[in-house]
């Protein structure tokens, strides 16, 4: 059986949410791996959220805005466009390959930008394979 | 109960300043030895293993696990004084959370053992000697503790009763939580709750700060010994990064207030589940770019994020430790 990725997806209210919408009612097919955590800002996507979501055992994560100057709340996306290279530092020092974590920004209008982002991270996570994260930690808890 | 109170004191990964700490009560350390009877203390007063092993079940009162579980010996011995007490508190950052051991977990043993044994620059070329937990010299059968593969935290292994965070715990937090223990095995207070984290506050290091505090908004990240920091102002203001913001209180401002940096020894506020986490959110956020280029060119200012957000905690982090695939 090929390995299906799981991979959890933030996406704002505003634009990148309405976008994937858009790619629904466009009729436009994508791989059904990402599933959808809508948020109200990708300012409210907390470094938290997205190791949490490692940790239990997601193969990537996938957060997605507004492009820079289009926030529904004026900056919220910068603030998301500041944490997420940290995040990322963070991320690799933990062993975290990175092609597991991506932030693109996505409008209301694009569609087929959504559906095309979805299928690219969908191949680069297949390629990876499963995260180990989840198995290592109950192998930690397990093995004592 | 005996008439005296019976306590121990354990080291396990630990550098022993947490045995100092409490030692750094001063005269009330003399108080401590009239109340109670020290059974077990490696540091300070003789005795051996086999003195925990003869002792009954539940036999000590309180006893104090200090350092993280590193290797076999320092979760056998947990969990004999786990067993023999009725009360365990893990006392200091690396029984709490792992502490600075806990950074180890960035590491594989193989890393570990090939950095400290084969490849440094201090260590004859060629040593291909490592330590086995079991070897055979001339004859004779030798047993030493197995390394683990990674770091623990003292709850990973056992119950824990109450948690004393700090790096070390202050003294006046130690000598208060031994007050409320001492009462409340006498019968004279009521024992706070089970997996309670005490001597400490229930607010960030901020809220106990005396810098002034004006705007977060910075363009560049230092460390402490590269700028000439204003004694009065906030220090992450100044782009010093300081953990105050994610850190739970009680420790009496102790670094702040000596122009250092806070490095979260006392673990994460209340509610918190991941202490490193929200410092990485708090530090991108007062960043004052809009420039994904400049932005970048900020955050390398930080060499190591995982051990500056994670400095005491890595083990109770979510993913606890460096995953090799």
């Amino acid at each position: 059986m090929t390995f299906e990725p799981k991979i959890v997806g933030f996406l704002c209210n505003w634009c990148s949410y309405t976008g994937a919408d858009l790619a629904g009612t466009s009729r436009i097919q994508y791989a059904p791996n990402v599933r959808v955590i809508r948020v109200m800002c990708s300012a409210r996507v907390d470094p938290t959220f997205v190791i949490r979501a490692l940790e239990e055992g997601a193969d990537g994560v996938l957060i997605c805005g507004c492009h820079p100057g289009d926030c529904h709340y004026s900056e919220g996306n910068y603030k998301l466009m500041r944490r997420y290279p940290l995040l990322k530092k963070l991320l690799e020092e933990y062993g975290i390959e990175n092609d597991r974590v991506r932030l693109e920004w996505v409008s209301a209008s694009e569609g087929q930008r959504f559906a095309d982002i979805v299928n690219d991270m969908t191949e680069r996570v297949r390629e990876l394979g499963p995260s180990t994260i989840r198995p290592a930690l109950q192998a930690d808890a397990a093995g004592r | 109960m005996a008439e005296k109170l019976q306590i121990a004191k354990y080291w396990g990964a630990a550098c022993g300043g947490c045995d100092v700490s409490l030692l750094d009560t001063n005269e009330f350390i003399l108080d401590i030895a009239a109340a109670a009877d020290i059974r077990f203390w490696p540091i300070a007063v003789d005795g051996k293993y086999s003195d925990l092993e003869a002792m009954d079940d539940g036999e000590l009162d309180v006893s104090f696990y200090n350092g993280a579980v590193r290797n076999s010996e320092n979760e056998h011995v947990a969990k004999l004084m786990r067993q023999k007490s009725k009360l365990l508190v893990a006392y200091g950052s690396c029984a709490h959370l792992g502490g600075i051991p806990g950074l180890a977990n960035l590491a594989s043993k193989d890393e570990i053992f090939d950095r400290a044994y084969l490849h440094n620059p201090s260590i004859q070329s060629g040593n291909e000697t490592v330590p086995l937990p079991e070897s055979t010299d001339d004859g004779y059968e030798l047993e030493i503790p197995a390394f683990y593969e990674r770091v623990y935290k003292l709850d990973d292994v056992v119950d824990v009763d109450y948690y004393l965070p700090g790096c070390p715990p202050a003294p006046t937090q130690v000598k208060a939580v031994v007050q409320v223990l001492v009462a409340a095995l006498t019968g004279q207070a009521e024992a706070p709750p089970k997996g309670a984290v005490v001597g400490a506050s229930e607010v960030a290091v901020c809220e106990d700060c005396p810098r002034t505090r004006e705007e977060k908004k910075v363009t560049k990240f230092y460390r402490p010994w590269q700028i000439i920091q204003d004694p009065e102002r906030c220090l992450l203001e100044q782009g010093i990064p300081c953990a105050g913001i994610v850190t739970r209180s009680g420790c009496g401002v102790r670094c702040p207030n000596t122009n250092m940096p806070c490095r979260g020894c006392y673990g994460p506020l209340p509610n918190v589940t991941d202490q490193g986490a929200k410092f990485v959110s708090a530090l991108g956020s007062i960043i004052d770019s809009k420039d994904p280029d400049e932005i970048e060119q900020i955050i390398a200012d930080i060499p190591d994020i995982a051990g500056l957000s994670y400095r005491f905690g890595l083990p109770a982090s979510l993913l606890q430790r460096k995953v090799t695939p």
